[in-house]
């Protein structure tokens, strides 16, 4: 494995390790301190967060509910209680401001497992494998929802691995380490990034939250970008960067913004990290038109661009 | 310029564009297909598996728990628990099998308070009215009553003692001396807890509590009970009938029970 192969080290050595990696080690000390709160009340007897990510209540008083189960739920038949509306429409709100696939990148307990066996395939020099494509989780999310309006049950709810390993991690593992095995599988051999990039239709719930989402992603210094890829490279949805890195290049009056809009993006914000050039930063949806002082000065850096 | 050149092309990339949305769809379809039947196929609950108090009838049950735990978590005993995968209880939903642990029936129904969707029907506030399952003494030939003795102990642990088990006295014709004391459940006020279940002294329980659909009879819609009726009327309802001559075999003379009329 040469050293191209390894995105980021460019910049490694621009800002130092940790630099390079604050968002990732963010995202990991999100995930587990949601797990330890999770699991404070069963192992330590701390009980601030009782229940788990389907539904759960926080010191006594504060109501979470994911709005995708109980989209299920209310196509099965059931019109959830007001505790459960309530707590869904706050977890709504919460990813309406800070990005719908934050769920799946700093939450998300699936999201370790699948970000570990593409660690190990590209160690282990696997190939992509099977690349559906990206659309096809809104298609698995609309079927999902279609089964439990015919079922009139939350069939999905009986093979979602996503609620099921962080139900088996909060109330007893039993068989669920399945579950997450066979997801590992088949993201290391079957299709890299099959599950998160392609399947999850919850993911894919939240990828439309996200279409909405305040909090992006913003390559608002792009006229820095030397192109070396590394962003593409660390990307688990490298398509959502091209328009707002690329946007300038693109043909005048179809000039697009620095700020990546897809819901795909899961605001992971590993692009900031590998970045030597600091292109990328959190930034509002609305401040599409670029410090670079608008498109006028987006394409003077096109023409340039080309010309060179 | 490039509008000859582009059309085949387009033409292409529209086909390949169909192709993969019906491969996408079909997907999907066939995803669908396999969720839901295997949604139904884990739709039957064993006869021994109860739910919470107050749970919705197993099908709205379904569509409502969202298998988050909190009634597990409210639970001040060891009672409930979440179906593991790779057991006939649909995975992640609340449970209790009595013969481990039954519903100990606080006054308070924390379970049921606990429940964010109301798939634990808030309207349940008097753990009285609970209809958790129905206790069925299944097994006349080994309880200990029913051999004549005074085990009693359904009945003694029973929350509802004397109001959902009762012991009715009846002729030993084997002593010809004694009662037998059959427990007797009552369905209108059995709450399903389980405790009679639990406690019962046998290896296995003579005594055991199923969902209600499976323990339940219902009598015919145009049954009458001519005593019910009577008693509801005051009087019989078919006045003056006709009393027709008995037709017997000519060697048997028959005796009148009662005084002739």
């Amino acid at each position: 494995m040469n050293a191209k192969t390894v995105p980021g080290q460019d910049a490694v050595k621009a800002k130092g390790w940790l630099v390079a990696h604050k968002w990732l080690l963010l995202r990991r000390a999100s995930q587990f301190a949601i797990l330890a709160l999770f699991l404070a009340g069963p192992l330590a007897g701390v009980w601030i967060v009782k229940g788990n990510l389907t539904s759960s209540l926080t010191l006594g008083v504060l109501p979470l509910s994911d709005p995708f189960v109980l989209l299920q739920s209310l196509l099965a038949g059931h019109v959830a209680a007001g505790t459960a509306l309530l707590g869904a429409a706050i977890v709504l709100g919460v990813y309406l401001l800070v990005g719908g696939r934050v769920y799946c990148s700093f939450v998300c307990p699936v999201n370790v497992i699948t970000d570990g066996a593409r660690w190990l395939a590209k160690r282990l020099g696997l190939p992509k494998g099977w690349q559906p494509p990206r659309e096809a989780r809104l298609w698995f999310l609309g079927s999902v929802m279609v089964t439990a309006l015919i079922t009139g049950t939350m069939a999905w709810e009986m093979l979602n691995p996503v609620t099921m390993l962080h139900r088996g991690l909060v109330y007893g593992m039993g068989y669920v380490w399945t579950v997450a095995l066979a997801v590992f599988l088949f993201d290391l051999v079957v299709s890299r990034r099959g599950w998160c990039g392609h399947l999850c239709p919850m993911g894919a719930f939240y990828g439309l939250v996200g279409r909405a989402s305040v909090l992006r992603v913003s390559a608002r210094q792009r006229r820095a970008c030397n192109d070396c890829m590394d962003c593409f490279a660390v990307c688990p949805e490298p398509h959502v960067i091209t328009p707002a890195l690329r946007g300038a290049d693109t043909a005048p009056g179809k000039n697009m913004g620095p700020v990546i809009l897809s819901g795909d993006c899961t605001n992971c914000g590993r692009c900031i990290d590998v970045c030597a050039k600091d292109v990328f930063a959190f930034d509002l949806r609305f401040n599409n038109r670029a410090p670079e002082k608008g498109a006028q000065d987006d394409h003077e850096i096109s023409s340039t661009r080309h010309a060179a | 310029m490039s509008g000859h050149s582009s059309s085949p092309s387009s033409a292409v990339s529209r086909r390949r564009f169909l192709a993969n949305i019906a491969r996408a769809a079909g997907g999907a379809g066939a995803l669908g297909l396999v969720v839901g039947l295997f949604a139904r196929q884990a739709q039957s609950l064993p006869a021994q598996v109860l739910r919470p108090p107050g749970a919705l009838a197993e099908g709205d049950f379904l569509a409502a728990c969202v298998r988050c735990g909190l009634c597990v978590r409210d639970c001040p005993y060891p009672t409930l628990s979440l179906a593991d995968i790779g057991t006939d209880v649909p995975v992640g939903t609340p449970y209790f099998i009595a013969r481990r642990v039954p519903c100990e029936m606080c006054d308070d129904v924390p379970c049921v308070k606990a429940c964010p969707t109301g798939a634990l029907d808030p309207a349940l506030t008097n753990i009285d009215d609970a209809r958790m399952g129905l206790a069925v003494l299944v097994d006349e030939e080994t309880c200990l009553n029913m051999q004549g003795l005074r085990c009693d102990v359904c009945q003694r642990v029973c929350p509802l003692i004397n109001e959902a088990i009762t012991l009715e006295p009846q002729h030993n014709v084997r002593t010809g001396a004694h009662a037998i004391f059959i427990p007797t459940v009552h369905s209108d006020k059995c709450t399903g807890c389980g405790k009679c279940e639990r406690a019962c002294v046998l290896d296995k329980a003579a005594i055991r509590v199923f969902p209600r659909h499976l323990a339940k009879g219902r009598i015919g819609e145009h049954y009458r009970l001519g005593w019910v009726e009577k008693e509801n009327k005051g009087e019989s309802l078919i006045q003056g009938i006709v009393d027709l001559p008995d037709r017997m075999p000519d060697n048997v003379t028959i005796v009148p029970r009662g005084p002739k009329p």
